[in-house]
């Protein structure tokens, strides 16, 4: 069945928010296979002019989909999360994301469109620490199958 | 570390490539939050039509994603990074693992000392990105 187009432009946020820890940028990193010493070693990152350990340019991935998962699993949205495949992902940082930092953030539905048979349902999350902008992060979802005129 | 002024549109970043083995996956899932069990299940991959378990796109982004970071020196010079997932990376219940090649060329400079970096990533030559770049501010 195809996506509920009238979900486009429907938002939601975070309710928790999302505290970055040395503990959660080490694991993030190791787990990645990546042990430069700025994800791990404070004195480094702080010699290169950061507050803190940084995170791994994919390390917003690791937030989840804690503020979109109540617009996602609205079933009047129609997604069925075993015809999902991750599409595409992006993240622009408008600056580091570094240990410490206490993010909030806000996702919206920005686009549903037919690929083929597919239907993509594009999410764009704005992340903020104390009301800064931290990143912008896009996220497409492949919805197999669904498109209009698909059984 | 690569500067700015020595950088050309054309300029290829140092090759890397990766081994990715079940335990990564594992490790990666409880690292990232992803426990999709098409990513540590044989039984239910098979069962949803894929070939074996999939390594997680995210972990195939973040290893590529090491070509640029390693170039630049400090990680936090990537201003952003997006890719398209074009293909799944098997991964088989062996001792090898599954090899990930990434290669990397400077594909524009931009005002304000940013490059756009363009990366290619295969297993056994087949893309399993698309689409994939990095922007980077550079001394």
């Amino acid at each position: 069945m195809a996506l509920n187009r009238s979900f486009v432009g429907r938002r939601a946020a975070s309710t928790a928010p999302f505290d970055v820890t040395r503990g959660d940028i080490k694991r993030f990193a190791l787990a990645m296979g990546d042990s430069h010493p700025v994800y791990l070693d404070p004195a480094v990152a702080q010699s290169l002019g950061h507050p803190d350990v940084v995170a791994p340019p994919t390390f917003l991935i690791s937030m989840g989909n804690s503020a979109g998962g109540s617009l996602l699993s609205d079933p009047d949205l129609g997604l069925d999360f075993s015809r999902v495949v991750h599409g595409e992902q992006g993240f622009e940082l408008h600056r580091p994301v570094c240990a410490g930092d206490v993010l909030a953030s806000e996702i919206r539905i920005d686009q549903i469109r037919d690929a083929g048979h597919n239907e993509l349902l594009t999410l764009i999350t704005e992340v903020t620490s104390a009301g800064e902008r931290v990143a912008t992060v896009t996220n497409t979802l492949v919805s197999r199958g669904t498109a209009a005129g698909q059984s | 570390m690569p500067t700015f002024d020595d950088t050309e549109v054309g300029t290829e970043l140092p090759g890397q490539s990766f081994t990715v083995q079940r335990s990564d996956l594992v490790r990666y899932a409880g690292a990232s939050g992803d426990f999709n069990v098409i990513h540590w299940n044989e039984r239910v991959a098979r069962e949803v039509g894929l070939p074996n378990v999939i390594a997680h796109g995210m972990l195939t982004m973040a290893m590529s994603g090491r070509l640029v970071t390693d170039w630049v020196g400090d990680p936090a010079a990537v201003l952003a990074y997006s890719v398209r997932f074009s293909n799944p990376v098997v991964v088989p219940d062996d001792e090898e693992g599954t090899l990930l090649v990434v290669a990397g060329t400077v594909q524009e400079k931009l005002a304000d000392n940013l490059v756009v970096v363009s990366l290619t990533a295969t297993v056994a030559a087949l893309p399993v990105l698309a689409a994939a770049r990095a922007v980077v501010r550079l001394p």
